[in-house]
């Protein structure tokens, strides 16, 4: 038995150091192609980093670029736009970057790593309640009773800057038992039942429709949320990039947006 | 047996031989040389980009210490639920004979590969609010474990269990088992023979998961901020905050970590150091 441990240990750093160097003839190989294919006839891939909120109108427009455009494919990376915003500048080959706030979109651009952001669309805060709303919650002074559980976004993510906001704006003193990390993971909470109420965007409630109820809110319209949308200055895909921001801000773009539960801005 | 054989290389006598051949094999040498690196350079980056002058400030806040002093109390009260549950697992897993054990090892690495996050969300669905068990605690004792310092310790102890249970099962399979059936002969019972025998023979591999498995929980992240929530004071440990600063100031995340990890490699270090000159 110990002999076998023993040839398997010494068989672990050469499987390794063979998995590295085929790891190293590889990626060169990958690079170039992606290269070549920038300098020919046009890029046929668009990169695409989006704010998680966008997961799914994001995806639905990317295939109808690919539909548009036959022969391109949309790459589509979701995630926290602060995240997000950290991979572009260190120099994650992203085209286009679409963010849930003007904050992250600052970070990039500040990088001088993107050129005039447009606002595409407005989110708004609304309350979410598991769908048999246990504590009865149906305003947001409802969240200050010590008897309700209330999840947060936490203030460093754009929702919790958005629920922050909406609260001073109601002078409300709400004491949350949790703040979350993002906006999904808010939901899930109230999903599961673990809270009674948290604030999120009025797109989550839409996407989790039937599981949560969402309860709109007067002092949701101080704390709105923009997305700007912005081509990165090094964009691989050059030209196409743009194509891809126009279809965002297109009439098609603004329904697929606006099903979702998002506001014209 | 066995366990004399894992002491000799430390012994003089392999030193020597080591030496009289010359040679280091390269075959061992060069991975094991850019393994070393390949686990040591990200730790060069973060501290390369560290903000030395604002560190000492940063240090001193105590949102800092509180996270800090959070995260070394849930890591080690989760290893010593692990180690109280993990233990016996073992021994059942290397000792006993039972229908299905197979399956019932493959079971215990079920955290090893769920992504910790389904791990949280999976605590959820039974010791949630909602959940099988929750509920029920709820109901009867009044107890809720989700967004509590207690439900941070459970989620650290389901992600680090079976690196414990795994490390001493191992120690027990290669224990040799005759000291206990001499023990049995002798008269003690299965139980006392594993306390008086069988444990000391196998504590080296026993600290080993301990340490493993503290370290584990010292950085969970998924599964306590899915199952326990993340608030300042009872669940955002040290990873949390780490996360959280990177959203806005990469600078502070980039302090955390460091102490997290300064901590930690110290505390692992002086361990290391003791158990081994105490073997």
């Amino acid at each position: 038995m110990f002999s076998r441990l023993s040839r398997w240990t010494l068989a672990l750093p050469v499987a390794l150091a063979l998995a590295l160097s085929g790891c190293g003839s590889g990626a060169p190989a990958a690079s170039t192609s992606a290269g070549s294919a920038a300098a020919g006839e046009g890029a046929k891939e668009v990169t695409v980093f989006a704010a998680a909120s966008l997961t799914g109108t994001f995806t639905e427009l990317g295939k109808a670029f690919e539909a548009a455009h036959p022969g391109t494919a949309v790459k589509l990376n979701f995630g926290s736009s602060a995240t997000l915003a950290q991979q572009i500048v260190q120099g994650a080959p992203a085209d286009v970057f679409a963010s849930a706030s003007p904050a992250t979109m600052k970070t990039v651009a500040d990088a001088s790593l993107a050129s005039s952001p447009t606002t595409f669309v407005r989110n708004k805060l609304r309350i979410a309640v598991p769908a048999d709303n246990p504590a009865g919650v149906d305003e947001l002074k409802d969240l200050a009773d010590p008897a309700v559980k209330v999840a947060l976004c936490a203030e460093q993510v754009p929702c919790g800057a958005a629920a922050r906001k909406a609260l001073d704006a109601a002078r409300l003193k709400v004491t949350p038992v949790t703040l979350e990390q993002d906006v999904k993971a808010t939901l899930t909470k109230v999903e599961l039942g673990e809270v009674d109420a948290a604030l999120v965007y009025a797109t989550d409630v839409i996407a989790a429709a039937g599981k949560v109820k969402g309860v709109a809110f007067p002092e949701a319209d101080q704390a709105i949320n923009d997305y700007p949308i912005a081509t990165l200055a090094e964009a691989p895909a050059g030209p196409l990039a743009q194509r891809f921001v126009d279809l965002v801000l297109s009439q098609q773009g603004r329904d697929v947006l606006a099903k979702a539960g998002f506001e014209a801005p | 047996m066995a366990a004399s054989d894992r002491v000799e290389p430390v012994s003089p006598r392999l030193a020597r031989s080591d030496r009289a051949s010359g040679r280091l094999p390269w075959m061992l040498v060069l991975p094991a040389l850019a393994g070393l690196a390949f686990l040591v350079l990200p730790l060069a980056g973060l501290l390369i980009r560290a903000p030395w002058p604002t560190l000492v400030r940063r240090l001193a806040e105590p949102q800092v210490l509180e996270a800090l002093r959070l995260s070394l109390v849930c890591a080690t009260v989760a290893t010593a639920v692990c180690l109280l549950l993990g233990v016996p697992l073992a021994w059942l897993l290397a000792r006993v004979d039972f229908p299905a054990r197979r399956v019932v090892r493959a079971l215990v690495t079920v955290p090893l590969v769920l992504p910790p996050v389904v791990g949280g969300v999976a605590l959820l669905l039974v010791l949630g609010r909602r959940g099988l068990v929750g509920q029920w605690l709820e109901a009867s004792f009044g107890v809720s474990l989700p967004f509590t310092t207690a439900g941070v310790i459970v989620a650290e102890a389901f992600v680090a269990m079976p690196f414990l249970v795994v490390s001493v099962e191992g120690a027990l399979r290669a224990a040799d088992q005759r000291f206990e059936e001499a023990a049995a002969t002798l008269g003690a019972s299965r139980w006392t023979a594993f306390r008086r025998v069988t444990l000391p023979l196998i504590m080296p591999g026993v600290v080993a998961g301990a340490v493993l498995c503290w370290a584990r929980a010292l950085g969970e992240f998924g599964a306590t901020i899915t199952f326990a929530g993340n608030f300042p004071g009872t669940t955002r440990t040290m990873p949390l905050a780490v996360y959280l600063a990177l959203e806005t100031e990469p600078e502070a995340a980039i302090v955390l970590s460091l102490v997290l990890l300064a901590v930690s490699v110290v505390i692992l270090a002086s361990l290391r150091d003791r158990w081994v000159s105490a073997a």
